[in-house]
Formats: C-alpha cells, structure tokens, sequence
C-alpha cells in the first residue's frame, strides 16, 4: 500500500492518521480537511467556548507540527466531492484526482435544520468552531433566547446561556428534556436542573413558525398558538451524516457509510467516527454511534484493520454531558425503555449511580456527579442483572 | 521515556487514561479530574500513555520524549 487518502481531519480521520504512521504505515497520507480550520475538539463548543471559559485557540486536537512530524500532506479548507471506486481516486473541490490504495471516511455529520428553516440572522445552528464564535457574539449581545431541542447540545447550550445570564426558553416535542438519552428516570434530574435556575421550559411543543425582522429571527409561534420573543433562536434538533459526495459511488449508505465488523466498506475502504455504520460483533446488528470518544476508538480500529490487523471493532460505549454543575457520565448503550436500578446515591440527590437493564441483561451504568464511582462501575456493562445483586451483597 | 503532561482544566472525568494506564493515572473523588501517579514512562508502559493520549476525550494528555 503506497498512498492513503483520508477524508474528513477531525477525531476520527486525524486518529486514523496518527495510528497509521504509529503501526508504520510509511507511504504518503493525504488528510483531507473540508474545514477551514484544522482539526478541533467539538465538544467545548457548548460549553467553554461558548461561555468564554476556553479560548478559540485552545480547541485545536493536535499541535500545528504534529501534522509535519507525521509526515500528513494537510489539505485545508477542501472538500471531497466523488469517490470512483474503479479508478480508486478521490475528486476534490479544487477538481484534482487524490489516488489511493486505502481510503477511509471519515466525513461526520452536519446539524439537522428545521423543515423549512431559513437563513435568517441571529438564528443558529452549532457544529463548527465558526458557528460557535457566531453564536457567541450573538448570546452576548442579546437578552432572551430560545433553544429548539433538548438532548445533550440543546440543554448544554441552554445552561450556558442561561449562565452568561440571559433568559432562556427550551422547546422539545418531547415530555422530558434527555428523555431518548438517559430514559424517563433519570431525565426528570435534567428537567429540574434546568427549572432551578429559572430556564423555561415548553414540552411537548413544536416550532411552527419563525417570526422574523429586517431578515433577523424575533422569535418563534409553537404549535399551540403561543408566541415567544428572542433575539436569538438556537436549533439542536440533531444532524445528519455527510455522505452526499459519496452517492452513487459503489458504497453502500444508509444513514451513514455501512461497514462490516472491521469497519470495512469496500475493497480497501474503511470508514469511521459519526459517519460510520458498522456492523457490531455481538449485537448482530448496526449502529452508528456520535459520541466522542467513539471517533478515536473507530479511528484507530479502522487504520489498524486497514494495515490488516483484521480485529473486530467491539467497543464500550462511553459519553457525558455537562450542564451547570452537573456531569452525566454513561458507559455502555441507554434505551429510554431500559429498567434503571440505582446502585449509589438518590435521583434527586446531588450524586448517584445507576444501572439500565433490559431482558436481564445490564446495558449501561451512569455516573451523576460520580466520575470515579461510574468508571469502576463500566465492568458491569454487558453481564446478568444477578451481577447487581452481588454488587449490593458487597456493599458497594 | 516519555514525559507527561496533564490539563487539569481541559479534563473532563471520562476516567480513560485510568483505565488505560492505571499505574500512570488516577482521578480526584470529588470530581474525576486526572491524578498524574508519575510524570515519567518507559516501554511497555509508554505505549499504554500513549494510548491513552489518544483517546483522552479532552485532549487533555499531552507526553514529550525525554
């Protein structure tokens, strides 16, 4: 294998390419960047460089020589645009043809508009460094926001903006704010973190309609005739994979880029992070996972099975969120119907841990306000539910 | 040998490099940040630090050869 091309340099593709170079892989690797900035951590956008606690400067995942030191032939601010198979090249946007033997995607996601949401200033969407930074100057310089969605992005963004001090109204269809992330038991904790420090809340509502002046977002109608007024107007309702530039190129996609076991998706072609379906080992089923830590995991699973390791990728799990004082940390996969058993701690307690079971078998442990406890606790993730009781016989 | 570096301010708890390194990295009880056991590593435990460099969701593990 001479020539590697990666798409897509942020933690899956830039792992991807730091464990080549580590495994000795020592042809030429083309990283592909369809960012203007080179790659950055994501998950401070919502939280520290929202709230101005981390600077800009500070997100970058790798230092400026990393890149040279790695010998990665860094291809800022271009984007990949088709993928022959046949002719095994990448077509970019400056109409050059990148050759390669191996290839992996990793291409993300975009956040998810609205139906018929349109560009309209003070009216946001959060995925980038930019659109952090645009968001920013616009909290700061307005009073009243509203925040469309209430999963982990829309009630991190919510709580910093209620910290910089504005008034802040969360919109969900749902009942509970995280309900599909941590299940009706442990959401009403999020619920009541988000009301204590006076965010209003409008559940089981929808957007209907953006009001808007001078091409600036006023505020919003819900599907119940209620009017609400803001200067900025934030929609976190989820996102979608970037696979358009890989439509009829051979790979099969469906809601991302499918992969066998070893992430593999064709001859050579392996993709990873959140763009990612694979098929997972022991679930016998696919999944594509948007979790952090999850794009340096594939990232490095994918460029090993590339070199030919030929290993499984069969990870935990793992994610949290942080908002105000609160970190939920969680090892293992939440479905919201899942049974949760606490092990630790009361739910409406400063700090507790739990347990989600389904069909006896435990599926997740979460740690709230319990880094330590949670982390020691991971083992448990995948065995029997008998394996709590032993737990509680030990006292722990 | 490698020496390691910590941020204590960019940690966010997730306990990785503990469960990676465990000889190298500890949390603090109260809130899960990173407890650097020793700033120092050699082969094999330097591949484990390094591994934990890279999966460090917060990129808060940085390590210079020495």
């Amino acid at each position: 294998m001479e020539r590697v091309v990666i798409v897509g340099a942020s933690v899956a593709g830039l792992t991807a390419a730091e464990t080549l170079r580590e495994e000795g892989f020592a042809g030429e690797l083309v990283l592909v960047n369809g960012e203007q900035h080179a790659g950055y951590d994501r998950p401070p956008l919502s939280k520290a460089v929202l709230n101005g606690r981390m600077p800009p400067s500070e997100v970058a995942l790798r230092p400026a020589e990393f890149y040279l030191e790695h010998r990665i032939d860094h291809r800022v601010g271009v984007r990949a645009e088709a993928l022959d198979l046949r002719d095994r090249t990448v077509l970019i946007d400056t109409g050059e043809r990148l050759g390669f033997d191996g290839l992996i995607v990793a291409t993300g996601l975009r956040a998810r508009p609205l139906p018929g949401q349109s560009a309209l200033g003070g009216l946001h969407m959060l995925r980038t460094l930019d659109d952090a930074q645009q968001l920013r100057a616009d909290l700061l310089a307005s009073s009243r926001v509203i925040v469309v969605g209430a999963g982990f992005l829309g009630s991190e963004v919510a709580a910093t903006a209620r910290e910089l001090g504005r008034d802040v109204t969360i919109v969900d269809p749902l009942g509970l704010p995280m309900l599909r992330q941590l299940g009706r038991d442990v959401a009403p904790g999020v619920l009541q973190a988000h009301r204590s420090r006076g965010v209003d809340l409008r559940l089981q509502r929808v957007v209907r309609s953006f009001h808007e002046k001078d091409g600036r977002v006023t505020g919003v109608t819900l599907d119940d005739d209620e009017p609400i007024e803001a200067q900025v107007v934030v929609v976190a309702i989820g996102s979608i994979p970037n696979t358009e530039w890989l439509q009829g190129s051979g790979l099969m996609l469906d809601d991302g880029v499918v992969c066998d076991e070893f992430c593999r998706a064709g001859e050579g072609v392996y993709a990873a992070g959140d763009v990612a379906r694979w098929q997972h080992p022991r679930l016998g089923t696919s999944l594509r996972i948007e979790h952090r830590m999850h794009a340096a995991e594939q990232g490095i699973a994918a460029a090993r099975n590339l070199l030919g390791a030929g290993v499984p990728f069969d990870p935990l799990p793992y994610f949290w969120t942080d908002f105000y004082d609160v970190k939920v940390q969680v090892f293992g996969r939440i479905d919201p119907d899942d049974e949760v058993t606490l092990l630790s701690g009361d739910l409406e307690g400063r700090s507790f841990t739990a347990a989600y079971v389904c069909d006896g078998s435990i599926t997740a442990v979460l740690g709230w306000n319990a880094p330590r406890q949670v982390r020691r606790l991971n083992p448990l993730v995948g065995q029997r539910v008998e394996a709590l009781q032993s737990l509680a016989a030990a006292g722990a | 040998m490698i020496k390691i570096h910590v941020d204590e301010h960019k940690c966010v708890g997730a306990g990785q490099c503990v469960m990676t390194a465990p000889q190298v990295f500890d949390q603090r009880e109260e809130d899960g940040v990173v407890v650097l056991l020793q700033d120092h590593a050699e082969p094999p435990l330097e591949a484990s630090v390094r591994k934990a460099v890279k999966l460090c969701p917060a990129v808060a593990i940085r390590v210079e050869e020495v």
